[in-house]
């Protein structure tokens, strides 16, 4: 079912007798129910004010045709969403839409903010089949409940998205790469820590084990980028000599993807913690491989086919997502982590009076 | 402004609900005198005020959770309240309510650094989260201009924004987790010192859902280094349209200044009065504020004053010391109070498109022709948040009732010209009518049905944000 507006959506929901999987691009790897209901028909950025920072699309446009826009006008998506194409071998294109409900942001996420940060307002067809509205294409919006952040990465469950208002930055005028040398994971942690402790506005902090590598991102005027690596530099200079790489997109695009794992054999997490805990929670993870993205508070784990990653994570506060793994995994240890049963009451409370027929990604989040 | 009827059967059963009241508080706690309740009456929006049946002053999670249980099984509403200094009447009693406020939770929980994040009691004042962090110059980043008086309770129930929001983004984008507790007495604890969330963001949907879902007791926030220095520039323009275009030329340009704050004739007089900050005398100003090092600044401020020289500035002036910076914020900062001492004022809201501004403007001041109402317009611009304060005289009767429909007409153009009701007071009493203007019945059913969730019984706050007659039947079944 390919709907071309947003009223024939509205229609087809109506008229549902059964589950589908609500898919922008399917380039995600959610699996479900074999009817798919996709948004790719409703295709298009319908409002763009770059001096009001403001772009509004159609839920199925696709995210290049967005960055495409922005860049001719010096512009960004800033909370930088990752693809999974390559880390999960899927094909399609990715979609703004498929982008908000699972509330993809890559390393800028640190400083600027996740995707559910940028959004601003939401259309979308409810399980009643009924045309919600929230939000707006304003900065400053407290008019009602945020049912914005609730729709933003709830991966189709609530409803089907079909028109999404997103903040958006301007891009920076340059950028670079500081790395240095760390070995010890907890070391790294505490680079990266004290990185993101200091004034000098660091929009990338991420840390590679395998090549032992912290790395650290400075964007803005070139003047500026310059002097603020001079004094991070200078104060970072205890754990080891900092080198200055310049402007280094495919590094970050690498991180944000999860590049370094897309080969491996084994099942992808992401594993969201308090950063300190990250280097301990990756041990207990049994992490065959990984990478530290925001300062430490996201671990992209490669662990063996089929373990269970949150087996000896009770001790930490946060949460681990399948990303990558057979569906046999997926289906035994759901692909969300379990929330506890005063939150669970309230989220399947909230389901069943947006989705009462159970009919989008049913079971997808618990 | 239409309230609820009190429930005869609660105030019939004060003293029993009293009783049981204190049989979980201490007595201090428990405030029953209506010579004290009085005290609870309002909250900032002052042309409404009632009495509540009592108040309580809890001063823990598990005190909360147990003056929920009891009220939601003998029945009673409940009205949670920060500081009260809600400008919309988020706080405002109903005679048969309960007022639950944190005053008496102020402690800071936990302080981490390293992972640059603050846990507080939620009765601590936003002001006072920033002062406990301040030795190791970090700082909260969300500064609405109460934030000296406001609680972080209320900030969370509203969605508090402030001057800063341009570059730091409001409460919810710097709100991790909460402690909250529900009307049942359940303690939920949502989010927390990792970013983004696992399951469904209730976080998202909690921050700005004034008081109606739970009361929140504990909160982790983001803390951030402060920035090595601020320093703003002064511009003024003998047009309104004019400055609003520099603002668009300004974010247009790829810098991204932490603040631009807009005020217009009327009100760059009564601040100058107030604060002799040396604003010029002209149509429109403009504080933009850009952080960094010296340099930094330097560099920023002159391609500001770039753009601004092309649409011919009466003034350009950048402060020249801290003092100077101090003098220029505290003129803007104080817009409300100056002008409360010059004249009653009723302050608005409402959000635009920034490109709509010239537009806006110019129908404002048409309607203030057409009312006979004269109006200061002061907002935060590079977000399109606008403040119009309405000078009425509260003794003359006739004169609150006009400025109300004149406000109504003001905020009804703010969501005609593609923007909403509100950007940061929140909708409370003073909107809550309008919401049918800004959202479809379905629209308003979805964020209902979120309520019904949390609270079934409809008792938390239950005649705020939706319309009296939009809630009826669910607060009339609970």
């Amino acid at each position: 079912m390919r709907p071309e507006t947003e009223a024939e959506l509205a229609e087809i929901v109506v008229g549902l007798n059964g589950p589908v999987r609500v898919s922008g691009g399917s380039t995600r790897g959610v699996t479900g129910p074999e009817d798919v209901l996709e948004t790719t028909g409703l295709s298009g950025i319908t409002l763009y004010e770059p001096g009001a920072l403001t772009l509004v699309a159609k839920a199925g446009t696709p995210v290049a045709e967005i960055e495409a826009a922005l860049e001719a006008e010096g512009q960004q998506l800033a909370f930088e969403p990752s693809d999974y194409r390559e880390l999960l071998g899927t094909t399609g294109e990715p979609t703004i839409g498929g982008v908000v409900a699972a509330n993809i942001s890559g390393p800028r996420r640190i400083q600027a903010g996740a995707c559910r940060d940028f959004l601003l307002g939401v259309r979308y067809v409810d399980g009643h089949g009924h045309v919600i509205k929230n939000g707006g294409r304003v900065m400053k919006n407290v008019t009602g409940y945020d049912l914005v952040k609730l729709m933003a990465g709830s991966w189709g469950t609530l409803g089907v998205l079909t028109e999404v208002s997103l903040k958006v930055l301007p891009k920076p005028e340059t950028s670079t790469t500081l790395s240095v040398s760390v070995p010890d994971a907890d070391v790294a942690v505490q680079v990266l820590s004290k990185a993101l402790q200091s004034p000098y506005e660091v929009t990338g902090a991420a840390y590679d084990p395998q090549k032992g590598s912290a790395y650290l991102r400075l964007e803005g005027f070139a003047g500026s980028v310059k002097y603020r690596s001079r004094k991070l530099k200078s104060e970072l200079a205890p754990f080891g000599a900092l080198s200055d790489h310049g402007t280094t997109d495919g590094l970050w695009q690498g991180i944000r993807d999860a590049h370094s794992l897309a080969d491996q054999t084994g099942d992808v997490w992401r594993i969201s913690v308090k950063p300190g805990d990250a280097p301990r929670v990756a041990e207990k993870v049994g992490a065959k491989q990984y990478v530290l993205d925001w300062g430490g508070g996201l671990i992209w784990a490669l662990v063996p086919e089929g373990a269970d990653a949150r087996a000896n994570l009770d001790i930490f506060t946060g949460h681990a997502t399948i990303v990558r793994a057979g569906t046999d995994t997926v289906e035994a240890l759901g692909r969300f982590q379990p929330v506890n049963a005063a939150l669970s009451a309230l989220s399947n409370g909230i389901r069943r009076q947006f989705d009462p027929r159970d009919v989008f990604n049913p079971g997808l989040m618990g | 402004m239409e309230m609820p009827r009190p429930n005869p059967d609660v105030l019939a059963r004060k003293q029993s609900v009293m009783s049981r009241l204190l049989q979980v508080l201490p007595a201090d706690a428990v405030i029953h005198d209506p010579a004290e309740t009085r005290a609870y009456e309002c909250d900032a929006l002052t042309a409404y005020r009632c009495p509540p049946m009592l108040a309580v002053l809890p001063a823990s999670t598990q005190e909360v959770s147990d003056v929920l249980r009891i009220c939601r099984e003998e029945g009673v509403p409940v009205v949670p309240r920060g500081s009260g200094t809600s400008l919309a009447g988020g706080a405002l009693p109903t005679a048969d309510c309960v007022i639950l406020g944190v005053a008496r939770m102020t402690e800071v929980l936990e302080t981490d650094y390293d992972n640059r994040f603050i846990r507080v009691q939620t009765g601590r004042t936003n002001l006072s989260v920033t002062g406990a962090v301040e030795e190791e110059d970090f700082f909260y980043a969300p500064d609405p201009s109460s934030q000296l008086a406001c609680a972080i309770a209320g900030n969370i129930a509203m969605n508090s924004g402030g001057a800063h929001c341009l570059k730091y983004g409001v409460t919810t984008n710097n709100l991790l987790g909460v402690t909250m507790v529900l009307m049942d007495g359940t303690v939920v604890e949502v989010g927390g010192a990792h970013l983004d969330s696992g399951g469904l963001d209730l976080l998202g949907v909690i921050c700005g859902s004034e008081g109606q879902l739970g009361v929140v007791t504990e909160a982790t926030l983001r803390i951030l280094r402060k920035p090595e220095g601020a320093r703003p520039v002064l511009l003024g323009f003998d047009d309104t349209a004019v400055a609003g275009r520099c603002v668009s030329d300004i974010i247009k340009s790829g810098i991204l200044p932490v603040a631009i704050e807009f005020m217009d004739a009327l009100c760059i007089q009564v601040c100058e009065n107030f604060a002799h900050a040396g604003y010029p005398d002209c149509a429109a100003l403009l504080i933009v504020e850009v952080e960094g090092s010296e340099a930094e600044i330097d560099h920023q401020l002159s391609k500001i004053i770039e753009i601004a020289k092309r649409h011919k500035p009466v003034e350009i002036r950048e402060s020249q010391s801290a003092e100077e910076s101090a003098k220029i914020w505290l003129g803007r900062k104080s817009a409300f109070g100056a002008m409360g001492q010059v004249n009653d004022y009723m302050c608005l809201d409402g959000t635009i498109p920034v490109s709509s501004l010239p537009d806006v403007l110019r129908r404002i001041g048409e309607l203030s022709e057409d009312y006979g109402l004269p109006v200061g317009n002061v907002f935060h611009a590079g977000d399109g948040n606008m403040h119009p304060l309405i000078l009425f005289d509260a003794n003359k009767p006739g004169d609150l009732e006009k400025c109300e429909a004149f406000g109504a007409d003001i905020l009804k153009l703010c969501v005609d010209a593609g923007g909403c009701l509100t950007g940061e007071h929140g909708v409370g009493i003073e909107k809550r009518d309008l919401m049918t203007h800004q959202y479809a019945p379905q629209d308003l059913e979805a964020q209902m049905a979120i309520k019904d969730v949390f609270d079934p019984d409809w008792l938390l706050n239950p005649a705020k944000v939706f319309p009296l007659d939009v809630s009826e039947a669910r607060r009339a079944a609970a």
